[in-house]
């Protein structure tokens, strides 16, 4: 018999970016708010402080900030015909766990996706009609559109604290900033940061070419900063230990710095750690949600918290684990193609070049998680999709993240791996290279998708989420395009030596190397029931008191990371369940 | 009593500490300061590793970061002192990762880590059959050949034609070790002196760099700091 808690008004599955902002949010109408976070308490002070927090080994390599996938993983296959096995040690992807989520440890790289990207199956038939949509390609419509998202993206970058330079105020081209993106209101709310060297070569490179570089927007301060909510942040020191590892003075954007503090002295709010949601509790009538079920860790027991509203905001791969374990929605069946939950999983697909210099000096330890140079030519929204034979786009960046030696070694390709030789190349080649990345859109396609597994079970004894996933054609010629016009801007930049590296048409997903944290759908956003799990508001079809936040409501993924249309919908979300929902709770569409 | 994740264990701690490793972790004001001299590499005594295992893994990270030429070797760096304390701590134990089986270990390599074994399982079954390798091919020991059959028989391991799939990872993780250990921070055993960091330009925690952001095509100067608070 589980233990009963008194009811809440709200209880919050998840305290990272999306779940400390509907926290703070739904706060401030007076609601008894509860957060349940899986993992434990972490902050600036103690846990991410320096010098301890400067540590590759621990933090970089044996990822000490992630979930441990003995506590939870997934399974994983390239396709029908294979057997899925466990993601047993975290490579692809890194999921956050503990107070402050993956927000604690990201790169804050943070962008809004373009308008056309919001309605890409529209834009795709206006311009081209919809034969050139590949079979099998889901390509679909979000239910909201940029302008009517722009007030909330415009409010997450001024809580999240974003530094940049706006390139299209109200329509106005501005110089220097990014000609392609869609409308801003208003400017960031921090100007942008310098760049180093590798940053300043390609920008003059581009603009020699003719394209227009301007500085990537960073979810790093640039400045002193104060928040809508009273939080501060100071300037970044470009220490060059920023994404895996949580920021020890306060100058990366995370809910730490931007939300926590503001968020505990509010006194109608409270947050356990070490409690997991097991699954969501349903009505008898299966209308509605009664509340969540809980392990509390410390008790060794499992709880029932009653709550009249149900926000899951666990990240995109635990929204729909516990969707699929509670039973909200239809489980998808990518046979028939019926079915919501678990649907159109969808990924990032990037490549990169690597320049060499002998004779030039990087500091490659000189950087942050978004520090650089970016180009939007080959975005979205200025690919003739009909003349290259793809739907996509990519954008570029140049800036160095980091120096740390382990990971971040780049070498010639025929340097030896080991060895006299491999010695000798690090001591050669240590600080004297660059690299460009290309970060393309991912589709979602009728194959690629997310259901439980039939044969692994996790500690609590419930079924694996499976993964089935592989590259597509579509997204493969999109990458080998990037490379194409990558390779003219490498051989404009003459470095004495270079390489690409851009995954070939065939190729298969590989799940060792890391990629991006930036999985999505499986609870997508719909105009109607029958093709997603949750309506333009984020809120569960056909279960009007569960809403569910993260990149698990793209209908397909973005050519960006995804957090700033993450963070956007988040607010878009926070904004209907004030204004709309509360007085009157009832399915908003 | 739970070790901290990816910190040695506290078992490998107190037994390195009593050897001698200089592991401590002193606030940054402490006072600048070198390492003490930690125990000599020859009478250091293994957490992990049997006699005959350490005498392997002293062989083989010599070659794979070998001391001739410009730069520290795996040995000045004491790289197999690293790898020693991580088998006996939590990466060997795979303490992190989800072990349940059933396992597929000759699944594509692409699917990643599916062996039953434990890394430091790994380790205690491949040596032994390598070891055997070693002798049927060359009649003698690994540890007893000269440097050039000793690339060889290395060359060969990487390509892990005598190893069974539960170990056919040895060769990358073995590397994979050695290189952590090269240029992890000296906290962990490894990077004697922050030698490794030193040789290439690394300035490890220092971790404050703003006025060096414009400052373009110019040599960084300052030497490392580790994490307690050495400087070279
Ligand atoms: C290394 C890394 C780099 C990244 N870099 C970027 C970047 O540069 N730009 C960008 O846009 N995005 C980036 N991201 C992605 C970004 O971090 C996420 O988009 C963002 O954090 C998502 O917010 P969220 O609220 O959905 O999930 P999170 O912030 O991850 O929060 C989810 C929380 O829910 C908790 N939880 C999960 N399941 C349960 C359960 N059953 N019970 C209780 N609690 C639970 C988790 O422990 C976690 O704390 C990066 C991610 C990583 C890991
Ligand atoms: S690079 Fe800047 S924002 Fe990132 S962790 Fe270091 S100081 Fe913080």
């Amino acid at each position: 018999m589980a233990r009963q808690e008194p009811r809440k008004d709200v209880v919050i599955v998840g305290l990272g970016w999306t779940g400390s902002i509907l926290g703070m949010e739904l706060s401030q109408e007076g609601l008894d708010i509860v957060a349940l976070e899986r993992g434990a308490d972490q902050d600036t002070v103690p846990e991410f402080k320096y010098p301890d927090m400067l540590d590759e080994l621990r933090y970089g390599v044996r990822l000490g900030l992630v979930l441990k996938p003995r506590n939870q993983t997934l399974t994983i296959r390239r396709g029908p015909d294979e057997v899925a096995l466990p993601f047993r040690s975290f490579g692809s992807f890194l999921p956050g766990n503990g107070v402050g989520g993956a927000g604690a440890h990201w790169n804050g790289l943070n962008w809004r996706p373009q308008p056309e990207e919001l309605k890409l199956r529209s834009h795709v038939r206006d311009n081209w009609g919809e034969q050139i949509i590949p079979e099998g390609m889901l390509l679909g419509d979000y239910p909201v559109s940029y302008d009517e998202l722009e007030p909330f993206f415009d409010r997450f970058e001024h809580v999240a604290g974003i530094s940049g330079q706006a390139g299209n105020l109200n329509g106005q081209i501005i110089p220097g900033g990014n000609p392609f993106e869609g409308r801003r209101s208003r400017d960031y709310p921090m100007p942008a940061l310098p760049v180093t060297y590798d940053a300043r070569k390609f920008a003059e490179a581009a603009a020699a070419m003719g394209y227009h570089p301007f500085k990537a927007p960073s979810g790093i301060a640039s400045t002193a900063y104060v928040n809508p909510y009273g939080m501060q942040m100071g300037p970044c020191t470009f220490c060059g230990f920023c994404e895996r590892y949580g920021c020890f003075q306060y100058s990366k954007s995370a809910p730490q710095t931007m939300i926590l503090d503001a968020l505990r002295r509010q006194p109608n709010f409270s947050y356990r750690t070490g409690a997991e949601v097991l699954r969501v509790e349903k009505a008898p009538d299966g209308k509605t949600a009664t509340g969540v079920t809980y392990w509390d860790h410390a008790a060794g027991e499992e709880v029932f918290q009653p709550a009249d509203l149900v926000i899951l905001a666990a990240y995109q791969l635990f929204n729909v684990h516990l969707m699929l374990l509670s039973g909200i929605g239809q489980p998808y069946d990518p046979v028939t193609g019926e079915g919501v939950t678990g649907k159109s999983y969808a990924y990032q697909m990037n490549g990169s070049a690597t320049l060499f210099y002998r004779d030039e000096v990087f500091n490659p330890f000189v950087g942050h998680g978004s520090n650089g140079m970016s180009i939007d030519d080959f975005g979205m929204n200025q690919i003739d999709f009909g003349r290259e034979g793809f739907i996509g786009g990519a954008y570029w960046r140049s800036g160095q993240t980091n120096g740390q030696p382990i990971r971040s070694m780049p070498l010639p390709r025929d340097s030896a791996e080991w060895g006299a030789g491999w010695k000798k190349a690090v001591g050669d080649w240590y600080g004297h290279v660059m690299s460009i990345g290309s970060h393309g859109s991912h589709m979602a396609y009728r194959g690629n998708h997310l259901d439980l597994d039939p044969t692994y079970r996790d500690r609590f004894g419930r079924p694996l989420m499976r993964m089935t996933f592989n590259w597509q054609e579509n997204d493969l010629r999109m990458n080998q395009f990037m490379r194409a016009r990558m390779a003219e801007v490498v051989a404009f930049m003459k470095p004495d030596l270079s390489q690409l590296s851009f995954k070939d048409l065939g190729a298969r997903y590989d799940i060792r190397p890391y990629q991006t944290t930036h999985n999505t759908g499986g609870h997508i956003m719909s105009e109607n029931p029958a093709e997603g799990v949750v309506n333009r508001y984020s809120q569960v079809w056909g279960m009007h008191n569960v809403f569910a936040t993260g990149a698990g409501n793209f209908v397909q993924n973005t050519q960006y990371n995804p957090t700033g249309l993450v963070g956007g919908l988040a607010y878009h979300t926070a904004d209907a369940i004030r204004r709309q929902y509360l007085s009157n709770p009832r399915p908003l569409v | 009593m739970t070790d901290l994740p990816g910190r040695p264990s506290r078992r490998g701690f107190l037994k390195a500490s009593a050897a001698g490793v200089a592991m401590a972790l002193l606030p940054l004001s402490a006072k600048a300061q070198q390492a003490a001299a930690p125990v000599p590499l020859e009478q250091y005594q293994p957490v992990f590793f049997t006699p005959a295992e350490w005498a392997f893994v002293m062989a083989a990270t010599a070659r794979l970061i070998p001391s001739e030429g410009d730069g520290p070797g795996a040995i000045e760096t004491r790289v197999p002192v690293f790898i020693d304390l991580q088998l006996a701590g939590e990466f060997g134990q795979a303490a992190d990762w989800y072990m349940e089986g059933p396992f597929a270990p000759a699944a594509d390599p692409l699917l990643g880590w599916q062996t039953p074994l434990t890394p430091a399982e790994v380790y205690r079954q491949a040596i032994p059959v390598f070891d055997a390798w070693c002798a049927q091919t060359y009649n003698a020991a690994f540890t007893a050949l000269d440097p050039a059959r000793q690339d060889e028989a290395l060359a060969a391991l990487e390509e892990a034609a005598m190893l069974a799939p539960e170990i056919r990872d040895f060769f990358s993780i073995l590397l994979d070790n050695t290189k952590e250990g090269y240029f992890s921070d000296p906290i962990y055993g490894g990077n004697h002196g922050m030698q490794a960091w030193v040789y290439i330009g690394f300035p490890g925690a220092r971790g404050a760099f703003l006025e060096w952001v414009e400052r373009h095509d110019v040599p960084y100067p300052l030497g490392p700091v580790s994490i307690s608070g050495e400087r070279a």
